[in-house]
Order: C-alpha cells, then sequence, then structure tokens
C-alpha cells in the first residue's frame, strides 16, 4: 500500500510536470487556428449547374485557358517547359488535367473569375496599382459569366479523376508541388528527379532546376521550403489549416490559398508521411508487439520476486 | 606463480584462473541491501537499462550518422528514418531514453535528498552522483547538436555565448569552444567527438565509481535505521532470512528490481512507440539555418529549471545565479547541518524545505518554457529568488534541528 501511495505521488509530479512543459507552454507559444472545413465561407456558393461540353469550348477557345496551361488528358501540351514557364510567369502555371479533383468546385469558379482574390494575394497582386496576378481574370465570354465559369468549372471536373482515384502524388504535384520541393520524396518544382544516366543529364536537370528555383523566389520573395518533414516539423493540423487560410499565421504571407477540397488534402497529408514519416505502420506494429512482449515480460518478473520474497517476508 | 591443478570443469578452470566464484559472492550473493525498501530504490537499475538502451541504440545510429554540417540533417531524418532497416526504432529509442533518463535521474536525486541518502558516510554516493549528473547533462546537450537542426544549431549559439560571462566578454573563450565565430564544421566535430568518445567514457568511468561509494557506507534504507550489516548477514547466511534486516544483491533484490524494470519498460515503449513526440522538439525537424532564429529558443525539458534561474535577471546577475544552480546540489551534503540521516518526515522543518523546493523545480521548468513575457515572467523571476533564498535556508534550518 504504502509503496502504491509512493508511486502515486511520483506519477502525480511527473503529469503536472509533463503538462506544464507541453501541452500547456505550447498552447501559449504558438496560436491555435480551428480548421474551417475547407468551406471556404467567403467565396460565393457555385449553384448554377454547369454543362461540361460547353465548358469544353470555353477553356480551350474563349476562355483562353489552354494559352498557358497544359491539360495533358486531352492531349494539350505545355507551351513550355517548367523553367520557362517560371521565368515568364513567376511560377509553371499547373496543368489542368486534375484540377477539378484537387481544387473546390466554387474555389476553382472564384479562380477563373479572380485570381488574386481567391488565392488571398491582393496584398501582393492590386490592379489599381498596377500589380496584375500573372493569370489574367475571365471576364466572360459574351454570356451569362456565372453560368460560363459553372460550365468551365464542371469541364474540368469531368475530366479529372474521381475522387478515390486521386493519388497522393496527384494532389501534392497539383496542390503544392510547383513551388515546394520535397526531396526525400525525390520530387523537385520542375518534376520528380529521374535516374540519371549520364553526369550531364543530371547537370542539366539541375540547372533548370536552379533557374526555375531562381525565378519563384523572385517571385514569392523567398524559396518557399522543402516539405520533405512538415509532417514531424509542422503536424498535420498546422499543416491542414494553414493550407486553407495561410493569411491567418502568417499575415501577409505570399503564401496562396491552395483551394484544396478536403479529400485532396488527405491525399496531401499521405504523400507527406510517406516522405517524412514513412515507416509509420512499421512503428505501429511492431509497437504492439514489444507492448505485448514487456506485459508477459512483467508477469513472469513479478512471479520471479513473489516466489523469492515468499521467504523473506 | 600460482598454483594450477588440472580442471574438472569449465567451471573450475575459469575459477582457478579468475576466481569466478569469489566474485559472485562479492558481487552478488553476498552483497548486503537492506531489506526495508521500496520500488524507489530500483532506481539504479533502471538507470543502468536506460544507460545500456542508450548506448546500444548510439551504437547503431552511429553506423549511419554522418557529422557533417552538409549531411548530418538527411543522414539522420532520411537515411537512418526511411532508409535503414529499423534505424527509426534505434533513433526513436534514443531519443526518448535520453529525456527519459533524466526524468529518472531526477526521481533518483529527490530520492536520496528526500531519505537523507547524502549524509553520514554516504557523502561521496552524492558527490560522485552528481558529477555523472552533470556529464550526463553534457552527454544530452552534445548529442542535441547532432541532428544539426534549428534547434541544435540554435542552442549551440545560446548556450556556448554563455561562456562569454557577460561583462568580462571572453569572446575569445567561446570561439576556442565553438572552434569557430560561429557553431559550423569544427563545431559539430567536436560535439560529435564529446557525444560518442570522451563523455561516455567519463560517463562509465563514474558509474563504476558510483557503485564502489555505495559499497562501504552500505544502501539507505526507508527508515534510516542504522544497523549492524555484519550481523544481519550472519542471520541470513544462517537460514533467518526472515528474522535478517538484509537481502542479498542476487537474487532477491535483483527480483525486485527486475520487477520495477519491467513497469517502466511498459511505460518506456508506451513512448517510444506511440508518444515519442515530447523527446523530439519539432522545430529540429527543420534544417540548421544561421540566418533564421527560431520564434522561440528553448532548451529540452530537463535543462528549464536552471535556464530559468538565468533568464529573469540581467546579464551578470543572471549568470551568477546560473552558476549558483550548477553547483548547489552538489554541497547539499555540506549545507545540511542536520545530525539525523532520516527521512524527511521525521525532520520537521526540512520536511517543508523539501517539497518547497520539489515544487519550485517544477515552477521554475514550467516558466523555464514560457516565452518570458507578462505574469510567467514575474512568476519566473520570483521563482528563481525562491531557489536562491531555500538554499540560504538549508544550513539555518537545519542547524536549528534537534536530534533524533
Amino acid at each position: 500500500m504504502r509503496e502504491l501511495k509512493i508511486l502515486a505521488v511520483v506519477v502525480v509530479f511527473t503529469l503536472i510536470t509533463y503538462y506544464l512543459v507541453e501541452p500547456f507552454a505550447h498552447s501559449h507559444m504558438h496560436k491555435h487556428v480551428e480548421g474551417e472545413g475547407y468551406a471556404y465561407a467567403d467565396l460565393p456558393a457555385l449553384d448554377k449547374k454547369g454543362d461540361a461540353a460547353r465548358g469544353k469550348e470555353l477553356v480551350m477557345g474563349a476562355g483562353a485557358c489552354t494559352g498557358c496551361h497544359a491539360i495533358s488528358k486531352e492531349g494539350m501540351p505545355a507551351g513550355m517547359d517548367p523553367t520557362m514557364a517560371a521565368q515568364s510567369y513567376g511560377v509553371n502555371p499547373p496543368d489542368l488535367s486534375n484540377a477539378g479533383a484537387v481544387y473546390e468546385g466554387k474555389f476553382l469558379a472564384a479562380l477563373i473569375k479572380n485570381p488574386a482574390h481567391a488565392l488571398m494575394v491582393e496584398h501582393k497582386f492590386d490592379a489599381a496599382k498596377g500589380k496584375m496576378h500573372p493569370m489574367p481574370q475571365f471576364y466572360g465570354a459574351g454570356g451569362d459569366k456565372d453560368q460560363e465559369v459553372a460550365d468551365m468549372v464542371a469541364y474540368l471536373q469531368s475530366i479529372a479523376p474521381k475522387t478515390e482515384e486521386l493519388t497522393s502524388e496527384q494532389a501534392y504535384q497539383l496542390a503544392c508541388g510547383r513551388c515546394h520541393e520535397n526531396r526525400y520524396a525525390g520530387w523537385t518544382q520542375i518534376g520528380q528527379t529521374p535516374k540519371f544516366k549520364k553526369k550531364q543529364d543530371e547537370l542539366k536537370f539541375n540547372l533548370a532546376k536552379a533557374d526555375y528555383q531562381d525565378a519563384l523566389t523572385k517571385y514569392m520573395g523567398k524559396l518557399p521550403p522543402d516539405l520533405s518533414i512538415y509532417i514531424r516539423s509542422r503536424g498535420e493540423h498546422y499543416i491542414k489549416t494553414f493550407v486553407e487560410n495561410p493569411q491567418a499565421y502568417l499575415a501577409g504571407t505570399a503564401m496562396p490559398r491552395v483551394g484544396v477540397s478536403p479529400e485532396a488534402m488527405d491525399k496531401v497529408i499521405e504523400y507527406l508521411e510517406d516522405s517524412g514519416d514513412a515507416k509509420r505502420h512499421e512503428r505501429e506494429s511492431v509497437g504492439k508487439k514489444v507492448m505485448i512482449f514487456t506485459l508477459v515480460f512483467a508477469l513472469f518478473a513479478y512471479l520471479w520476486k513473489k516466489s523469492l520474497w515468499k521467504e523473506l517476508h | 606463480m600460482a598454483h594450477f591443478t588440472k580442471a574438472t570443469s569449465l567451471h573450475d578452470w575459469l575459477n582457478q584462473r579468475l576466481a569466478i566464484d569469489a566474485v559472485r559472492r562479492v558481487m552478488a550473493t553476498e552483497y548486503w541491501i537492506p531489506k526495508d525498501i521500496n520500488f524507489l530504490w530500483a532506481m539504479g537499475m533502471v538507470l543502468a537499462i536506460t544507460f545500456a538502451f542508450l548506448l546500444v541504440s548510439g551504437i547503431f545510429l552511429l553506423m549511419y550518422y554522418q557529422p557533417n554540417v552538409k549531411t548530418a540533417f538527411d543522414s539522420v531524418n532520411y537515411t537512418i528514418m526511411t532508409e535503414v532497416d529499423f534505424g527509426w526504432l534505434w533513433r526513436h529509442v534514443h531519443g526518448v531514453a535520453a529525456s527519459v533518463v533524466f526524468l529518472v535521474i531526477y526521481i533518483h536525486m529527490f530520492t536520496g535528498i528526500y531519505y537523507g541518502s547524502y549524509k553520514k558516510g554516504r557523502e561521496m554516493i552524492w558527490l560522485s552522483g552528481m558529477l555523472l549528473f552533470v556529464t550526463f547533462s553534457a552527454e544530452a546537450f552534445s548529442g542535441y547538436m547532432l541532428p544539426w537542426g534549428q534547434m541544435s544549431y540554435w542552442a549551440g549559439m545560446v548556450i556556448t555565448n554563455i561562456f562569454s560571462l557577460g561583462d568580462l566578454h571572453l569572446n575569445g573563450l567561446v570561439e576556442w569552444i565553438r572552434g569557430d565565430y560561429v557553431p559550423a564544421q569544427a563545431f559539430l566535430n567536436r560535439f560529435f567527438m564529446l557525444h560518442v568518445l570522451l563523455l561516455p567514457l567519463a560517463i562509465m568511468g563514474l558509474i563504476g565509481l558510483h557503485f564502489a561509494t555505495l559499497r562501504i557506507p552500505h544502501v539507505n534504507n526507508q527508515e534510516g535505521e542504522e544497523f549492524d550489516f555484519e550481523a544481519e548477514a550472519e542471520k541470513y547466511k544462517k537460514g533467518d532470512k526472515k528474522g535478517s534486516k538484509v537481502i542479498a544483491f542476487a537474487n532477491d533484490f535483483m527480483s525486485k528490481d527486475m520487477f520495477v524494470v519491467s513497469i517502466y519498460l511498459i511505460f518506456f515503449f508506451y513512448l517510444v512507440f506511440f508518444h515519442y513526440d515530447f523527446a523530439m522538439d519539432p522545430v529540429n525537424f527543420d534544417p540548421a539555418d544561421g540566418l533564421k532564429t527560431p520564434t522561440h529558443i528553448y532548451p529540452e525539458w530537463y535543462f528549464l529549471w536552471s535556464y530559468e534561474i538565468l533568464r529573469p535577471f540581467s546579464t551578470n546577475i543572471g549568470l551568477m545565479a546560473f552558476g549558483f544552480a550548477q553547483v548547489i546540489y552538489m554541497l547539499l551534503p555540506f549545507l545540511d547541518r542536520s545530525p539525523n540521516a532520516v527521512p524527511a518526515h521525521k525532520r520537521g522543518a526540512f520536511k517543508i524545505w523539501f517539497w518547497l523546493l520539489l515544487i519550485n523545480m517544477i515552477v521554475l521548468t514550467a516558466m523555464g518554457k514560457m516565452p518570458p513575457e507578462g505574469i510567467f515572467s514575474t512568476i519566473g523571476f520570483f521563482a528563481a529568488l525562491s531557489f536562491i533564498g531555500l538554499w540560504i535556508a538549508l544550513p539555518i534550518i537545519t542547524k536549528a534541528e534537534r536530534k533524533l
């Protein structure tokens, strides 16, 4: 009984100390931002029903999207390589093949109408001051502009992979990968690092990457960080809420709101876990076995102690 | 030359050459431990096991770690964590054990303080233990540099800066310690050497000394009772195990130790597999960047109390207070003037002193982590003053203690 009381004292003081230096201290050091469920409540709802066929005509035609964006799934290649694109626009405009699956519909609609507003970078791009966002606004193709935008969104959604088919690579590459390297996953802003057969190929690739990063640094103000182990340095909650609304954490940051759907965000997290916490499944399964071992060990240790101390008391 | 006969067995062969029977008797079966003890007496074994974990996991990590400012971070976070089979396990065992070992050291220390186990012939036990605390601290700090993350770099910067000693401006000393103007390759290399060679050697030597210091004064017991170990040992050997006040180190004491260790291992492996974050600060998962100071720089939890004694004062006074905190525990056997070597609950004012000190340490620890602003700064300031006050009061209240 006395030993249990002593144990209780030790445990209570340990837990108080733990509480104070971990949850309590961290709650004071870091701003807590609640998730908004990727609702993008400030953006208007997408209530018009879009027509994908009409949307395709707009995207390829009057919308002029393919002037800058590739849609490889529809056989529309990129006009220039990523490095040249970054040198022209600041960042490589994304291939739109998966855009309908990665971005929320209402976000896409808002983005087409006014990119700087949807991306929450109006502090950086203000048309009144002559600072235009590299993606021009869609001013309409002569009909009901809202309907036209809804049609384009419907088209992008119709060619995108279904939610359950979207891979974590597709989600990361489109949502994060044009600005953020992930060296542990072999990803660079200009694409997956290939296996090089010749030294020259490696040098060419690295040169293109360095040029891309220079252009990106100029565009963003600083080179966006490598996300290899952001899952350990920032954690899932921070990443999820930061992506949803970067301004809530870092007012004035050049990082745009990404406008991902909740499903795509889960895929991004999976990608970050694969690069930054690759052995998590092994850890959980080995952990369970080790816990069973220690419990059995404790049982035998108890029986051994009991058998010896029977003679001592 | 000793006389050797033809061995009758391997045991006999070894016994003639190494006296293994005698060694076993002296080290185990007739190494006498008091019977009136509780689980806190097993903390030595818990520490030995934890140190073994640190050593073994460290050996495995050492096979892949690269002490180079360009590659250190990725060798830890990519090579060891992803490419090496079970590298993640060794790293998490090493990181968690490095943190938990300090929890157990503090429990062990405060057990010693509570039961008066530093008095009347046991001063060397206390002093060698405190030397171990100091070397473990240096070991922990040097190890913290190795992943070369943001916290490694900036903690290295802040802690080595302390050696400029305020207004003495000993910048030359700081540069000598760093081997450079800022923490860089020379710095990483020397802390690597300290962490994997010099300090582990010192620790192993001191562990040997710490064990040796127990031999003559014997281990204390729960009531601080003084008795004749020889007479009690005779009783035990004659078969009166129930009546004897002593037990054999092995297997009597060992079996209790192992039971306590087994409970500890449940806790330890739970942390390793399911709750390791507390021991690995998230900030250190960003690579070292000398141009980007982290918003909050704080040491690992086990250094927070002394950090908080440094922080609330102006530079020079803070350094003096910090120096005071570093040596004062060492002097405990000489500051406690009481003639009684009994548990705190039998010692009146000392009992209050003990609990105040423990609470003070926890308050200092908590405030050491908080940003030094507003109310936390004020609490930290008064806690640091109280710490100094408590130690100044110790000789006075213990001098006044009645002899029991």
